[in-house]
């Protein structure tokens, strides 16, 4: 008889915790870009182009999600939600310092997006990795 | 070989309580953390940037080191039901303490930063400030992308009425290697930030 967990082995699945954490390395660039050059104006085309990258990183991450089917969804649900409010919580105060430091206009936009992005890819790294590994729903 | 490790871990299933993935006592701790560092920020409290800077700061990079080139090399030599029986009791308080000392240390950094005016271009200290973003980027998207779901995950496969000894020393395999490099890397944040400080 298989051991107990075999009915859960490691499944293949398909590289969503990588392009999770690749849309967090191009908004971190991005952040570090804005932030080298305050409080002058940074160059935004540069910083534009990686909140792009990220969030087709993160929307096909997204889509690869939604479309798996032997997946344990209560379990990544459980970790997202939280892990979502404690990032949410941390973009907040980031974005509360750039508001603070008087960014504004296409800056203050940019920034907004790739805290949203932040934000939202840190959780479902999270959420991903737990739940490919629990018990199926 | 598996199979005995799987057992070895199962057998600690009876005797180890259910594991609280983030101790919510903790809790009223960070929101009076998150609390004071938006007053410092809100109100440019000179002493409380300071104060949340450094204290934070020296704690992050204290317990980076530590973890990373202490706690990890002997985790590394520890049995996996050893390591997880450690890990229990460990993952969970670093789940509450890293997110909060680093909070503490870049919000308030950025501000210190901009006070002191080493944001400016014409600043010596300008070039020294921007490898220190790229030290803290590449630290956090290593921590944010690696090394946190990992504890997470061996939280979470602890909890389970049988858990995956091979899984768990695989995950926390990550978790020593990640803890390593972040800990190197925060030998390079003591001599940028002595540096800056001493300009």
């Amino acid at each position: 008889m298989p051991p107990a967990h075999a009915l859960d082995a490691d499944r293949p699945y398909p590289p969503i915790g990588w392009l999770s954490s690749g849309a967090l390395a191009c908004v971190v660039v991005g952040g570090i870009i804005l932030a080298s050059y305050a409080p002058r104006t940074a160059p935004l085309p540069l910083a534009t182009a990686l909140l792009c990258v990220a969030a087709v990183l993160l929307g096909t991450a997204g889509a690869l999600l939604a479309q798996l089917r032997a997946f344990s969804w209560k379990t990544f649900g459980n970790v997202f939600k939280w892990a979502l409010l404690a990032y949410a919580i941390t973009s907040g105060m980031i974005e509360f310092a750039f508001i603070h430091d008087h960014t504004r206009g296409s800056s203050l936009l940019i920034v907004t997006l790739m805290l949203i992005i932040f934000a939202l890819s840190v959780p479902t790294t999270i959420a991903f990795t737990v739940a490919r590994f629990a018990d199926l729903d | 070989m598996d199979d005995t490790v799987e057992r070895d871990v199962a057998s600690l299933a009876p005797v180890r309580p259910h594991i609280q993935v983030v101790p919510l006592a903790a809790l009223p701790v960070v929101g009076a953390a998150v609390i004071f560092v938006a007053l410092s920020i809100g109100f440019n409290w000179q002493w409380g940037l300071m104060f949340n800077h450094v204290v934070g700061g020296g704690l992050w990079t204290g317990i980076d080191l530590f973890v990373g080139l202490v706690i990890g090399p002997i985790l590394g030599r520890l049995s996996i039901p050893a390591r997880a029986e450690f890990a229990a009791r460990f993952m969970p308080k670093m789940m509450i303490i890293m997110p909060t000392v680093v909070m503490m240390t870049l919000a308030t950094g950025f501000q210190v930063a901009r006070q002191a005016g080493n944001l400016a271009a014409s600043s010596p200290n300008h070039a020294w400030l921007i490898v220190s973003f790229c030290v803290v980027g590449i630290m956090a998207v290593i921590a944010l992308g690696v090394l946190e779901p990992a504890n997470v995950a061996v939280l979470y496969e602890m909890n389970k009425v049988v858990p995956n000894g091979e899984r768990i020393g695989r995950l926390m395999k990550r978790f020593i290697y990640t803890a390593g490099i972040t800990g190197l890397m925060q030998v390079a944040t003591l001599v940028i930030m002595t540096r800056l400080s001493s300009r």
